[in-house]
């Protein structure tokens, strides 16, 4: 249950809980109650939008940089992995196996502001060994959908 | 000039589909619920497979009867789902798309005079099929207080002396009737005692919304006395790949592979190397396709329940047949007023037979966005009736 609302939810969240119910044959209120009980545990985090910003006039500039550190005792990781997703800029940290430790996205009005930030927040924070930053150049698919896909449906109308 | 043509072609009469089609074709902005195959494109890794048979220059013909590998999977499949086999050698034949293995099935199993069952509200091909193959269509009624499903009755009072045949079209085109274990069983039985064949057109066996398809083939003594006919155009929303298949008796699939063999030579090569691909590693694609049709098949019963429009439940298939009946209209008009009233494309019953008279089909192979804005129409559309008629 839970995962066939989640299913759904993740790609729709503006859906009407009515609806959820009829499409998974289930009753109101019992969807109802497993969305409340799952945004209450955190499971369902928040309900976003997605945007293509390059169709609108306002300027954006996202980046994902690499950034190497070094673990702390006690600590590990954590420590400056929460120092560096509390700059609001920053949209994603994750921490990865391979060749860097922390995948940092970020989002600005311009290069500089994200050079800015690399260079005078990033690389100067103590740990911070390096730092690789690989701009956007367009987006082509993003959290499951293509952007820019047509919706014609090319089937015949009437078929037997 | 003499008259070019064949009498028995030309006294056939074209698919009552066709009117529908170049009405809607000329409007704008028509929203069709009125197409017969999936909204999805066929799944990428399947397409990739296909690709890739290209690239390394699989372009000549396979054997007649298909490549071996994908005859050997299609065994497996049926195995693993139906718990029956086949000699992969002699009672596999890959076909071009499930209308072929119809066709050839029967041309392989008539003489003029054999009398075949077609139970209707069905898909339009088996009646026209039965005549060109010289036997004599015997239309068997389905009713809706059954659920369209054919009962042990009717199937006994259609049978005379002659009759050889029964097409079985279950999940059913166009009314989403199923035929679920026990009501294969008590039809099994007559069939056996009259010493019939079934033709079974098992082509969306994927598609159900509560158990698991059961073929009739896998009933106890049934293999031996049924073609199995289906193909990877709605499992794996493949349709234009043209692929189906057939599975029977060697007696039988021998003779259809010769009007295979003269007419066709082989399937498609680059759809049979795509199918190897579906049918190995398309369980999950399935699921995720079935899983949609089922929440936009709920979302369908819902807003006729809403609008107060009599329909059946339908558990297999992509179709609901709602009754139309209380606007005392047929379903001819009824489509036909929906189209130029509302823009809404619906395939009026009487395409599948008479039997269809009073019923509508239609296809929810489309997105839930879509599906709502045609239900919104719908509903304006009988609601406008209604008033009509006070």
């Amino acid at each position: 249950m839970r995962e066939q609302i989640l299913s759904i939810v993740e790609k729709n969240s503006r859906i009407e809980v009515k609806e959820l119910a009829i499409r998974l044959g289930a009753d109101e209120l019992l969807v109802a109650n497993e969305l409340k009980a799952m945004e209450d545990e955190g499971i369902i985090c928040g309900y976003h939008t997605m945007i293509d910003w390059e169709k609108t006039s306002i300027e954006k500039v996202s980046a994902i940089i690499e950034v190497r550190i070094t673990p702390q005792r006690g600590q590990g990781f954590d420590n400056l992995a929460e120092r560096i997703y509390k700059y609001p800029e920053v949209n994603s940290v994750y921490l990865i196996s391979g060749g860097y430790d922390l995948l940092v996205s970020l989002e600005g009005k311009s290069l500089k502001e994200i050079s800015s930030f690399v260079s005078h927040k990033l690389s100067t924070l103590d740990g911070v060994l390096s730092t690789a930053t690989h701009f956007i150049l367009k987006k082509y698919k993003d959290h499951g959908t293509i952007l820019n896909k047509s919706n014609e449906d090319t089937r015949e109308i009437v078929t037997p | 000039m003499r008259n070019p043509l064949g009498s028995k072609i030309v006294s056939i009469k074209p698919s009552g589909i066709r009117k529908f089609f170049d009405i809607a074709a000329e409007m704008d902005d028509v929203i069709s619920l009125g197409v017969g195959e999936p909204d999805f494109d066929t799944p990428w890794h399947i397409r990739d497979e296909g690709i890739y048979s290209l690239e390394k220059g699989k372009t000549f013909y396979t054997s007649n009867s298909g490549l071996t590998e994908l005859r050997t999977e299609i065994n497996n499949y049926l195995k693993r789902t139906q718990g029956i086999s086949y000699d992969v050698k002699n009672e596999i034949v890959i076909t071009v798309g499930g209308s072929e293995a119809i066709d050839i099935a029967l041309r392989a199993m008539c003489d003029p005079g054999d009398e075949v069952i077609i139970p209707q509200p069905s898909y339009v091909s088996y009646e026209p099929c039965a005549i060109l193959a010289d036997a004599k269509p015997v239309i068997l009624e389905l009713k809706a207080e059954n659920e369209f499903r054919l009962t042990a009755e009717e199937l006994r009072s259609a049978i005379t002396d002659k009759t050889k045949i029964l097409i079985l079209p279950f999940p059913n085109n166009p009314t989403g009737a199923i035929m679920e274990r026990k009501d294969l069983e008590e039809i099994a039985s007559i069939i056996i005692e009259n010493d019939l064949f079934v033709i079974s057109d098992e082509i969306y066996s994927e598609l159900t919304y509560k158990d698991k398809h059961v073929s009739i083939a896998s009933l106890p003594g049934m293999q031996e006395r049924t073609i199995l006919i289906n193909g990877f155009s709605k499992a794996y929303a493949m349709t234009g790949w043209r692929l189906g298949y057939a599975c029977g008796p060697e007696v039988i699939i021998k003779q259809m592979l010769k009007i295979h063999q003269f007419a066709i030579m082989c399937a498609p090569t680059t759809s049979q190397y795509a199918a190897v691909e579906a049918i190995k590693n398309g369980d999950d694609d399935v699921a995720m396709m079935r899983d949609s049709y089922n929440q936009r098949r709920r979302f369908l019963m819902e807003a006729f329940k809403e609008m107060g429009l009599e329909c059946f439940e339908p558990f297999g298939a992509f179709y609901v047949f709602p009754c139309i009946k209380e606007f005392g209209m047929s379903s001819d008009e009824f489509a036909m007023r929906l189209l130029q009233e509302e823009k809404v494309a619906v395939v009026p019953g009487t395409a599948f037979g008479d039997s269809g008279e009073g019923f509508l089909r239609i296809s929810y192979a489309y997105s839930i966005e879509k599906l709502k804005i045609a239900m919104e129409k719908i509903s304006h559309f009988i609601e406008g009736l209604r008033n009509e008629k006070k």
